[in-house]
């Protein structure tokens, strides 16, 4: 058990470079002002 | 461990984002979207090697040391040398310090796949909103209302340009859709059949203001299970100042109590814009930076899925953000956040929406490089049927892609396409170092357009805000867990 820091979240974002891009998910809009979806609070569809 | 860090190739301030919030000391790997909590001696451990590389030195332990000491922080070798090993640890398991993917560019075939449309119904509202993008519905030209013939051109349009995908969306937008109801209810029976008879469906949304939803169009909404956003801006005093009637009168009282008979009809709409889903959406500007209370407001009210954005305004319209103002929304956000967590699971607890992060199902990096699609994914339509990269755009001849009544209505201006194809975070100078870039995905284009005149520079009051947002939502992500006890391991 590490004594300095404590992982909440293990993830392996940059693998879903050769993973992803099937372009199913929902439009997102960046200001919000339309879906009230942008990217950052998108999930995937797949 | 420290040799990657003197090696000038990794930034560690790009790449591993620590901060403060609330209680905690937070930081997060970018390139691997891990998150961690530190104990304050590792935080400002990790700042001095920020530091230490920022000023172009040595990054050894006897550096670090000496920046801690000047900072009263009298940490001892030994415990230094902990600290680095347990770093070394994460360095090696691949949640921290880890490196960029290479850069995989999304692709796109020659022709567009278009799978949304925003559909502009009505040019016209039946309120005068004061920082309204469209100039209070008529988006600079005349005050006009989409026919039947135009809508179903612009369904086809979607359907024939959505190739081999089956799920279209389609977006009732305006000025005030409602104004035009009786050509929504054509277009989404239009639609309905159209979509079935390729194999293919529609999702319909529709944004307004709230005025005309009446119980029979409440009704309506339901039955056919279309996704409303509906715009509401908060304290009566705060909505009103910027909502009302052509004759000056506040619009609070009116939307209010249909908005809150809405909201209650779907209880369980998801905080992610899935399935069939309300918003209520507010604007937030210069005369409201504590905006929380605004949110909290809107909680009280019963009303659970509360989405409160920045204005985006001309530097001299009086409602513009000023100087002074971000430090004060910054502490609005952090109240928020707090909030937030203290009525979880409580009466009048709520959903913010830039607070939903779904670390465990979030978009691939090739959707966070690329962002909203906007000009040949996602397209907007005029009620005179000119094709435009989205809502915002409407009525800005530079920016026209095509039209409905062209000869060929789905050939759209290669030139347009390719400017915002390639308008993604790799080709933004600022995007690229920033910690914040696979969340953001660049921002806006309208606003980036907007303030910079370009595609590929940003709108930084933006970017600022963003990443306060950020900040405080991977805050709340870690006490969800921590209050599940449950750590997350999505490797």
């Amino acid at each position: 058990m590490a004594k300095h820091i404590q992982t909440i979240v293990k993830a392996n974002l940059s693998s879903t470079v050769k993973t992803g891009g099937c372009g199913k998910c929902q439009t997102s809009c960046q200001s919000a002002c339309k879906t009230s979806c942008t990217v950052g609070n998108q999930v995937c569809v797949k | 461990m420290l040799d990657l860090l003197s090696n000038n190739e990794y930034s560690v301030k790009k790449n591993v984002h620590s901060y403060r919030q609330g209680d905690l000391f937070i930081a997060h790997d970018v390139n691997s979207g891990s998150l961690h909590i530190l104990d304050e001696d590792t935080y400002e451990v990790l700042k001095a090697v920020e530091e230490l590389q920022e000023a172009s030195k040595q990054v050894n332990e006897e550096g670090i040391r000496q920046l801690l000491w000047q900072s009263g922080n009298q940490l001892t070798v030994e415990e230094l040398s902990e600290i680095v090993g347990e770093l070394g640890e994460l360095r090696q398991q691949g949640t921290l310090f880890s490196r960029e993917a290479d850069q995989v560019l999304p692709t796109y075939p020659e022709k567009p796949i278009v799978k949304a449309i925003c559909l502009h119904v009505a040019h016209d509202c039946n309120l005068r909103c004061k920082y309204c993008f469209a100039e209070t519905g008529a988006f600079g030209g005349s005050r006009s209302m989409m026919d039947l013939e135009t809508g179903k051109k612009g369904i086809d349009f979607v359907l024939d340009l959505s190739g081999h995908r089956n799920h279209c969306e389609v977006d009732f937008f305006g000025g005030e859709p409602l104004l035009n109801f009786g050509l929504i209810r054509s277009l989404v029976e239009y639609g309905r059949k159209a979509a079935a008879d390729r194999d293919k469906t529609i999702k319909f949304t529709l944004t307004t203001n709230g005025i005309l939803l009446n119980d029979k169009i409440q009704e309506y909404l339901e039955q056919e299970d279309i996704s409303v956003v509906l715009s509401l801006d908060g304290r009566p005093e705060v909505h009103d100042r910027m909502r009302p009637f052509s004759d000056g009168r506040g619009s609070y009282a009116k939307v209010t109590p249909l908005i809150k008979q809405f909201a209650a009809k779907r209880p369980e709409s998801s905080p992610y814009a899935l399935g069939t889903y309300y918003y209520v959406r507010g604007t937030y500007t210069h005369f409201n930076p504590d905006f929380d209370q605004d949110v909290l407001h809107m909680a009280d009210l019963g009303i659970n899925q509360i989405s409160v954005e920045p204005v985006v305004a001309s530097p001299e319209a009086p409602y513009a953000f000023q100087e002074g103002d971000l430090e004060k929304i910054c502490e609005a956000y952090d109240r928020l956040g707090e909030e937030y967590l203290s009525r979880r699971g409580q009466d009048k607890e709520f959903n913010f929406f830039h607070f939903n992060v779904a670390l465990d199902q979030g978009p691939c990096m090739i959707k966070r490089l690329s962002g909203c699609g906007a000009g040949h994914e996602y397209v907007a339509i005029s009620p005179e049927g000119d094709l435009y990269p989205c809502h915002q755009f409407v009525g800005q001849e530079d920016y026209k892609l095509g039209s409905l009544y062209a000869e060929n209505p789905n050939q759209l201006k290669e030139e347009i396409v390719k400017s915002f194809r390639s308008a993604h975070i790799y080709k933004k100078p600022l995007c690229r170092e920033c910690w914040a870039r696979f969340a953001c995905s660049g921002g806006c284009h309208a606003a980036n357009v907007s303030f910079t005149k370009s595609l590929t520079d940003v709108y930084t009051l933006g970017c600022e805000l963003q990443k306060k947002r950020l900040e405080v939502a991977l805050y709340l992500k870690i006490k969800e867990i921590q209050h599940n006890h449950n750590p997350l391991s999505l490797v």
